[in-house]
């Protein structure tokens, strides 16, 4: 019991499971860009082979959906227990606090973790409802595909995505997943206990290229399909066409 | 020679640990590039008594940067702006004539104000006093080379058994958290042959402590690496995670 407790629950405890379901977390939404990357090829076919794909696995998909759930819960709960645990180690603050800097790592990343991970999460449950829980076959958004019909996942994405609120939305929550994976990625190894003087700048260096490149992937599909419908309406055309009509037309 | 500087000290006054503090103006003449922070103080001090006001109480001891004793925060930093420097090393040279210099307290639950500038550190005692010590007979002096012991690990212990144990850690962390210093603690230990047998319930023993004692959790900044006056690493701290996982199982 007290075994239990030092792993999972002491300051030492929750920065384990904090850490562990972050990394897991920092993978689900890799594979997810890279899924999500098949809206770019041909006109929805390849989208929504992709999301019916999954759905054809069942209760697999459906085990996986728990787990996920799970890892999110867990790195919810430790979170909030523990920076609330650290507010009141410190019950007056200073009248002046600055920065020590190199090679301290404290920045607009590593001091807002709480504040963009809640907003992570009002982002997910909005997410999910929009998409996950969005209109189905039964409402209509249904297409042929390889003479089954499945659902309709793509029209929903260029229809959600052609509304500008919904895209500057996403655009700024998929940056604060930026910030939040910019110190959490290489801060979750130093949880578990892995450093070492090599490894470790490396892994810091990796942890920032990933933040990058989610947070890129992430804005820059949402703005695609709103330059694509504006110039389009919800026609499909290959990706650098649309690019390069868009920016003619602006050239114009 | 350089010209005296006169200073404009914003500093924290608090009678004892139950009654409310708050930052007091002090302006100090005739202040020379060549004293340490201290000796700034003490001239201060100095003039308080003559003009029969209370000194401001702080703390220090041997004054060269060797015992852990002093610790202020000036200016928002943990010892001052001068890297790898406890306060009572920290000289007047780095600052201006005319500075505006905020002097405050370490300040954590678990460090409570006594008067003034003083906190009471009792609080690393206590995690030392739950662990941090070995029980085991280790013998006399072992023959030189008769246990061998690479270079390399020889200095990691070192580096780690250099911590004065000060606090600034404690005082620089956004969590108040006491992580560098027990992670210090613990590698001293944990990378010498005499320090294995004890070693994973020295882990949990001294990790319970420092939560039991009201210390934040370590979010991974390192502030506490960046005023550590003997620049100890974060590397201690993931030694202290792996040592109590381990102790786990
Ligand atoms: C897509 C979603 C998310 C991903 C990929 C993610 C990833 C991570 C990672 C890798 C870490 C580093 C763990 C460590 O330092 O051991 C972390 C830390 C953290 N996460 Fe998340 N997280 C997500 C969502 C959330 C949510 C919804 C919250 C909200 C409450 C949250 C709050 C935090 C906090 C507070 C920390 C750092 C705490 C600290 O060390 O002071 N995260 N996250
Ligand atoms: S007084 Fe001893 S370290 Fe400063």
């Amino acid at each position: 019991m007290q075994n239990f407790y030092l792993g999972a629950w002491s300051s030492i405890g929750k920065k384990f499971l904090m850490g562990f379901t972050g990394l897991l977390l920092a993978a689900f939404v890799t594979l997810h860009l890279l899924g999500n990357l098949t809206i770019l090829l041909g006109k929805g076919e390849a989208f929504n082979q992709y999301a019916h794909a999954l759905e054809r696995m069942q209760w697999l998909v459906v085990a996986m959906e728990i787990g996920l759930a799970a890892v999110f819960l867990i790195h919810i709960v430790a979170a909030v227990f523990f920076v609330l645990g650290n507010r009141t180690a410190r019950p007056l603050s200073y009248q002046k606090v600055a920065t020590a800097g190199n090679p301290s790592r404290k920045s607009a990343s590593s001091a807002t973790m709480i504040y963009t991970g809640v907003l992570l999460l009002a982002f997910t449950v909005s997410h999910l409802k929009t998409f996950k829980f969005g209109p189905g076959m039964a409402q209509g958004y249904a297409v042929q595909l390889h003479g089954e019909t499945v659902r309709d996942l793509y029209r929903l994405v260029v229809e959600i995505f052609s509304n500008k609120w919904y895209v500057i939305g996403y655009v700024v929550a998929m940056i604060l997943l930026g910030f939040h994976l910019r110190h959490g990625f290489w801060s979750a190894f130093q949880s578990l206990g892995v450093y070492h003087p090599r490894f470790t700048p490396a892994i810091r260096a990796l942890g920032v290229s990933l933040a990058v490149a989610l947070a890129f992937g992430f804005v820059f599909l949402p703005l695609w399909v709103y330059v694509r419908s504006a110039q389009f309406g919800s026609v499909a055309l290959h990706p650098l066409a649309a690019v390069v009509h868009y920016f003619s037309g602006v050239a114009q | 020679m350089t010209k005296p500087m006169t200073l404009y000290l914003s500093i924290w006054r608090q009678p004892n640990a139950k009654t409310p503090g708050k930052l007091i103006q002090y302006t100090v003449t005739d202040v020379s590039p060549a004293m340490s922070f201290l000796e700034m103080l003490d001239q201060l001090n100095r003039d308080l008594v003559r003009k029969g006001e209370t000194p401001i109480e702080f703390d220090s001891d041997c004054r060269e940067g060797i015992c852990g004793t002093c610790g202020l925060v000036v200016n928002g930093i943990a010892h001052g702006p001068e890297r790898a420097t406890t306060v009572c090393q920290l000289h007047m040279r780095h600052f201006k004539d005319g500075d505006a210099i905020t002097i405050e307290p370490w300040r954590a639950k678990a460090f409570p104000i006594v008067k003034d500038l003083v906190v009471d550190r009792g609080a690393f005692d206590r995690i030392v006093a739950s662990g941090g010590y070995i029980s085991v007979n280790t013998g006399a002096a072992p023959d030189a080379a008769a246990i061998l012991i690479s270079k390399e690990m020889a200095d990691l212990a070192m580096d780690a058994a250099a911590c004065i144990g000060c606090g600034a850690c404690v005082a620089a962390c956004p969590n108040a958290s006491a992580s560098l210093f027990v992670g210090a603690f613990l590698s001293k230990f944990a990378l010498l042959p005499q320090g294995q047998p004890e070693r994973k319930q020295r882990a949990q023993r001294m990790v319970s402590q420092m939560d039991a004692e009201g210390f934040g959790g370590c979010s991974n900044i390192g502030e506490c690496e960046a005023v550590c006056p003997k620049e100890i690493s974060l590397s201690t701290i993931a030694r202290m995670r792996r040592d109590l996982w381990k102790a786990l199982f």
